[in-house]
Order: structure tokens, then C-alpha cells, then sequence
């Protein structure tokens, strides 16, 4: 249980996945002009990684791991394929159901949801499991059982969520303010970014 | 209608300043951030990514005709996959030490938003020769901002040059210390930004 919420926080603030990984930066830049999107499409992506991961983990343990499937066979060179084959399934999958059962959230969610799929927080979530299952038990990243990897993917999606509805509340802030031309738009982005990158980085030293 | 005709050419061309994929199109951050802390594996990457990029333009040009456009999406992503897991084995038998640093950034490739950017956009429509050369064009338009970034930030963060010392030893001694900010996530996004605004101050039409 402890190595649980430890896993949590620790993907939350400290391995956050924009800050720390630089992942999922196209959907970040180009999502985050207002607050109430960048709620819909966190909200998506913490549903996907959740579904995906633990999905992932099980693949990983039960059919691409060394000797798991046939003795003496490994097939972790097929990881790419097959997890982004699950993730672009569980995308349609998830959309179908919203669809039918939530039309409201569909509607709000509009295009961000098939564009999921190519988010690379949710791929490098699944990567960063696969390579993390190989980790010592006492290492606080480390992801041992099934719940861990539900942990990680809860973590990691909160993390992606936190980080994109900060950077949109600064953004709408930043509408009123007088940039220099050069740097409108992307360039003041990114020194925003870096700058929240730095605050992030206080987290760093929290032992857990 | 020759090899290298005018329009061949641009779509070489425009990807390299005009219409950057990094800086203009806003495409494949994610990695142009992450592996840039030294030369050698932005370079690698770099190379990785021109290589595939102009593959799977080649692939899909070929095939374009014969892809359900329900379905693209899925065809375009496994495609690019295959290609992935190649140069990732490739690079694990030939140079497992830059593929070690790059860790999950090689898989990540199949989620660049260069490659479904371009796949979407220009393969889709066109004749695989001007695709391979878009793709060719992007990649290396790619490479350059991760060269540019990743030569700054191993100078003045390690003091080194593709591990060669390039800072001399007498100037450590009078006191200069490298410094460790230029390696870590922020001054990734501080540089991206300053390549942007130094763009968009030269060609006025960049700006937003």
C-alpha cells in the first residue's frame, strides 16, 4: 500500500511526464489556450492511460517477457507494435462507449479524444512501465505487480492533467501581456514551460 | 516531370527553415527536448528519425491508393511501428551505448507527431519521390534544431564536444565551473525558445 501512494505521488510530482520526460508537448502547446479544454482533455488523458497501461503491463508480463509465453523465447522486440496496437484499439473503444453513454462529455471532448492515440505521454507511459518492471523491489520506481502499474498510470495521467490546466490558467493570464513580437505565441510558451519546468524541480528531493 | 524539378526541390527545401517542423509546424517536440543533453544521441536520433520519416512517406505513397480512409490512422501507425522496432534492433546491435541513453525516445518515435504529420498531410496525396524527399527534408529540418540545442547544451553543461574536451583546462582553473542547469528539462525549453525567437525576428512573416 505504501509503495502504492508512493508510486502515485512520485509520478504526479517528480517523474511528471511533461517536466520531467518532455512528453506529450504537440497535445500540450497546442490544447492549453484555455482552462476548460485543457480540463477535458486531461480528464481523456488520464481515462486512456489508466485503461492502457495496466493493459500494457499485462501483455508485457504474460506474452513479450522473456520465457513467459514459449520457454526460451523472447518477443519484447514486437512491445512497439503491439502497444500501440492496444492503445490505438482501447482510443476507439473508449470513444465508442462515451459516445453511446456520455454524449455530453463526447461533444466536449471533440477531437482531442482519437488524438490520444498519438500522444506520447500515454506511449511513453507504457515504455517506462515495460522498462520498469526489471527494477529492484526497494527502488521507489519501481513496478512489481499489477496494481503498481494501475498506480504509475493514475500518476503519471494526474501528472500530465495537473501540469496542462497550470500552464493554461498562465496562458490566459499571458493574453493581456505585452510580449515582444518575436516571441509571441510558441516562444513565450516555451520559456513558460521551462520555467515551470524549474519550479517542478523543487519536488525532486521528496524521499518517499 | 524530372527527378529534381522545381517543386521536387521545394519540398526539400521548405522544411529546412520556412516551414521547420520543430519550430513552425510545432511537430516532434517531445524528443527534440529529451535527447538533447549531449551531441552524440541528437545526432543519432536525428538521423533515426530522417530515416523513417522518409520510409514510411515511401510506404504509404505506395499504398496510398488502396487504404480505406476509415482505417488510415491504424495502417499509418503500424507501418510506422515496423519501421521503428528496425532501427531500434539496429541500433541495439551496432551502437547499444547512444541506444541505452536514448531509452524510450527510440519507440517514441512511432507517436513524433513529425511522422503522422507529414504522413497525414503530404504522403497521403502525393507520388512516393516528392514524399521521400518531404521526408527527407522534415528529418533533417528536425535534426538541425536538436543539433543546434544539443551543441549548446553539451558545451556549456559538460564542457565537452561529442565527449571531446573543448573547453581548455586553464580556464577551469581560473575559476569557471561547468554549468549543470544547461543539462537539466528547463534550459531544454529556455533554448528551443531563444531558436525561435532568433527565427521569428529574422522572418517577420513567422510571427503570431
Amino acid at each position: 500500500m505504501e509503495h502504492f501512494i508512493s508510486l502515485i505521488v512520485r509520478s504526479i510530482f517528480v517523474d511528471n511526464m511533461v517536466f520531467a520526460f518532455f512528453l506529450g508537448m504537440c497535445s500540450y502547446l497546442a490544447v492549453s489556450k484555455s482552462v476548460k479544454t485543457a480540463i477535458g482533455l486531461g480528464i481523456a488523458v488520464v481515462f486512456v492511460e489508466v485503461i492502457t497501461l495496466p493493459v500494457n503491463y499485462l501483455l508485457q508480463t504474460a506474452v513479450l517477457a522473456n520465457g513467459a509465453l514459449v520457454e526460451g523465447v523472447d518477443l519484447t522486440f514486437l512491445a512497439f507494435i503491439l502497444f500501440i496496437a492496444v492503445i490505438a484499439g482501447i482510443v476507439q473503444l473508449v470513444e465508442m462507449i462515451v459516445e453511446r453513454f456520455a454524449p455530453a462529455l463526447y461533444s466536449q471532448l471533440g477531437i482531442f479524444l482519437p488524438l490520444i492515440a498519438v500522444n506520447c505521454a500515454i506511449m511513453g507511459g507504457s515504455l517506462f512501465m515495460q522498462q520498469r518492471i526489471g527494477m529492484e523491489a526497494n527502488n521507489p520506481q519501481a513496478i512489481l505487480n499489477f496494481w503498481d502499474s494501475v498506480a504509475y498510470a493514475l500518476g503519471s495521467g494526474i501528472g500530465w492533467m495537473v501540469a496542462i490546466v497550470l500552464f493554461a490558467a498562465v496562458r490566459e493570464k499571458m493574453e493581456y501581456c505585452n510580449i515582444p513580437k518575436p516571441l509571441r505565441g510558441l516562444g513565450i510558451a516555451f520559456i513558460t514551460v521551462g520555467l515551470m519546468a524549474m519550479a517542478f524541480m523543487c519536488f525532486s528531493g521528496i524521499k518517499m | 516531370m524530372g527527378l529534381f524539378s522545381k517543386k521536387n526541390m521545394e519540398a526539400l527545401n521548405t522544411p529546412l527553415l520556412k516551414e521547420n517542423p520543430v519550430t513552425v509546424q510545432v511537430l516532434g517536440i517531445c524528443s527534440a527536448l529529451a535527447v538533447t543533453s549531449k551531441l552524440a544521441p541528437a545526432i543519432v536520433m536525428g538521423l533515426s528519425v530522417t530515416i523513417i520519416v522518409a520510409m514510411a512517406n515511401v510506404i504509404i505513397s505506395l499504398i496510398r491508393n488502396t487504404i480505406p480512409s476509415r482505417i488510415r490512422i491504424i495502417i499509418q501507425l503500424v507501418v510506422v511501428a515496423a519501421l521503428v522496432t528496425l532501427v531500434s534492433e539496429v541500433l541495439k546491435a551496432f551502437a547499444y551505448d547512444v541506444s541505452v541513453q536514448l531509452s524510450v525516445y527510440v519507440g517514441l518515435i512511432i507517436t513524433n507527431c513529425i511522422l503522422m504529420g507529414r504522413l497525414e498531410a503530404f504522403a497521403m496525396q502525393n507520388k512516393p519521390w516528392p514524399s521521400f524527399l518531404d521526408g527527407i527534408g522534415n528529418g533533417l529540418g528536425y535534426a538541425m534544431i536538436l543539433v543546434i540545442v544539443a551543441i549548446v547544451r553539451e558545451i556549456f553543461g559538460s564542457g565537452t564536444l561529442l565527449d571531446f574536451p573543448v573547453i581548455p583546462q586553464c580556464v577551469y582553473d581560473a575559476g569557471y565551473i561547468n554549468n549543470g542547469l544547461m543539462l537539466m528539462a528547463p534550459m531544454a525549453f529556455f533554448l528551443i525558445a531563444i531558436v525561435i525567437w532568433v527565427q521569428r525576428a529574422k522572418d517577420k512573416s513567422l510571427q503570431e
